[in-house]
């Protein structure tokens, strides 16, 4: 058996055993992403530090999903791909990356792995602008697609998230 | 690998086909094999079995024998049933003043589509809405009817909630104002008792596959004297309102499921709710943030729907699979469209909460024990979920 629905055995070994999920305290970076038609949203945060050298590399990583199996999946792959990554290679990643390292995702699902890479782009962006650094133009191109679809999230799921940004702030 | 336990809890999708019905069956695939509209002895043989399978088929709900059209589907009992009724009553109501059908809003898909295929052909269509149970209110079905209404169809128990409907006022209030009434009980045939005359019933759809028969089978009881066109044309097979030579296996085994439904259905009912109402009752009791789908009492003996805070409904259906047991969602992750289920969005339910839904339905092989595994991994999943979730309703570990 090479498939379970309509999935790979990677995706299901990973939506199995999701690789680096739950809340990250005090991270350097974070990206709030939704998807306004299906209703998916990922969370993914990052903490950057400086390696020998003196390049800013993702030092930890963390996902939270609330979605299907391609999104959780997707979720713990990119975690997978950007870890100890430059942030100038973490911003490269792109969806062909993700659907790739998944062994294939069905189309209907491929959406999942544009909001992954979302996340990532998201929270990167998050830690430059935090850090008042300067943004590639590829990244702040996204960032605005990115903000006029959260809206529409954040109006689906007004109550469930403004519980968890007072959980943030404690 | 490990044999895999294999738990069957979708029988509202389809049902595995009774051991007594494939034995019915099979002398009329190569041995009683005649076309039932033949002369000779080949074709009598197998007229005389349909001619039988029709007089079960009408028993179970307490109509006469030419008043079962059998269909290939449900979806062409009910397809039939709207354009049918619309074609007939809008040629007598001349310049277009007959062209009125009342549906509810939560209609399979089947009716749903036909009604608005009718809206685009000049029909004007009334959807009822549903209260949070999912029930439509009779006085609306009497409120919504006008002059040039020509049909009601309102679905007897729902694919998703289970929610059985009042359909014997509806039927009452439909024909105390002369319009047709009909019910789709694709659902219902065969799980709860139904009788046409009783609930004033003038069209009905039931479907054999979902009551232990084989696949490809179904019937549109149409009482007689109903005006109606066929939307199959061709030689006149049933009285000339569905042409196309009849599946006699496929009537046959419908029937025979009929037979064995009848004599058991008391019995299975009582079995089936007790293992809902544990089910039920199981889960609200072991999940935090677990919420029913439906009316808690009127609804099938063996339909149990919840929804769940904080996940989604094709993660939840998986982790089960893996498990080995099925069930379904009407999440927006498990359609084509990506959109969550009409049914669930008409009972009052959000979006984040219909991705969160999970329906499981019994049938005639579940035990008491595939029941107590359920609930004995579903609490875990849910729990591994929300781990995952950066909804948590604020409690975190």
């Amino acid at each position: 058996m090479n498939k379970i629905g309509s999935y790979t055995k990677k995706v299901i070994k990973h939506f199995q055993k999701p690789h680096n999920y739950g809340r990250m305290k005090n991270p350097d970076g974070v990206g709030k992403v939704g998807n306004p038609i299906c209703g998916d949203v990922m969370w993914l945060y990052i903490k950057v530090e400086k390696d020998k050298k003196g390049r800013e590399v993702i030092k930890d990583i963390k996902f939270e999903t609330f979605g299907c199996v391609a999104a959780i999946a997707t979720s713990s792959v990119i975690t997978d791909l950007a870890k100890e990554k430059t942030l100038e290679e973490a911003t490269k990643i792109d969806r062909e990356e993700i659907v790739k390292s998944l062994g294939g995702l069905p189309p209907i699902k491929v959406h999942c792995s544009i909001l992954a890479a979302g996340a990532l782009a998201e929270a990167i962006y998050d830690y430059l602008s935090k850090n008042k650094r300067k943004i590639p133009k590829k990244l702040q191109e996204k960032h605005q697609q990115i903000e006029k679809e959260k809206k529409e999230i954040k109006k689906k799921y007004k109550e469930w998230i403004e519980i968890e940004e007072k959980m943030h702030k404690k | 690998m490990a044999k895999r336990r294999k738990i069957y809890l979708d029988y509202a999708a389809t049902t595995p086909v009774d051991p007594g019905v494939t034995r019915a069956m099979l002398p009329y695939f190569s041995k009683k094999f005649g076309n039932a509209a033949s002369l000779y002895s080949f074709g009598q043989e197998a007229k005389q079995a349909l001619e039988k399978s029709r007089e079960r088929v009408s028993n179970l709900m307490g109509a006469k024998p030419n008043e079962i059209i059998f269909t290939s589907s449900a979806t062409e009992s009910n397809n039939l049933a709207l354009k049918g009724v619309a074609l007939a009553r809008r040629s007598l109501g001349g310049g277009g003043f007959a062209n009125h059908i009342i549906i509810s809003s939560i209609e399979h898909p089947c009716i749903m589509e036909s009604a608005k295929w009718l809206e685009s052909q000049g029909f004007e269509i009334t959807r009822l809405p549903v209260d949070k149970y999912g029930l439509v209110d009779p006085k609306d079905v009497e409120r919504a009817i006008k002059k040039g209404t020509i049909l009601v169809s309102i679905i007897h128990a729902s694919n998703e909630t289970g929610t059985i409907q009042p359909i014997e006022e509806m039927g009452k209030i439909c024909r105390r104002s002369g319009v047709y009434f009909h019910t789709d009980a694709v659902q219902s045939f065969g799980k709860i008792p139904i009788d046409v005359n009783k609930m004033n019933i003038d069209l009905l759809s039931a479907s054999s596959h979902k009551m232990y028969g084989p696949k490809g089978v179904a019937c549109l009881f149409i009482r007689e004297g109903t005006k109606i066109e066929p939307i199959l044309h061709g030689g006149g097979q049933e009285s000339g309102l569905r042409s196309s030579t009849v599946n006699v296996p496929g009537i046959v085994g419908f029937a025979q499921a009929c037979k064995i439904t009848q004599k058991e259905m008391k019995k299975e009912n009582k079995r089936l709710t007790k293992l809902r109402d544990k089910l039920i009752k199981g889960v609200l009791q072991k999940i935090e943030g677990a919420h029913l789908n439906g009316h808690p009492r009127k609804r099938l003996p063996n339909n149990a729907n919840f929804w769940f805070e904080f996940v989604e409904g094709e993660s939840m259906v998986i982790q089960l699979d893996l498990l080995g047991i099925a069930v379904s969602t009407g999440s927006a992750c498990s359609s084509v469209k990506l959109e969550p289920s009409h049914v669930l969005l008409a009972i009052g339910l959000k979006r984040e909460q219909a991705h969160g839904s999970l329906r499981l339905t019994l049938g005639r092989w579940t035990t008491e024990k595939e029941i107590n595994y359920v609930l004995k991994v579903l609490p875990g999943i849910i729990k591994n979920l929300r781990k995952i979730s950066p909804f948590k309703g604020g409690k975190h570990e």
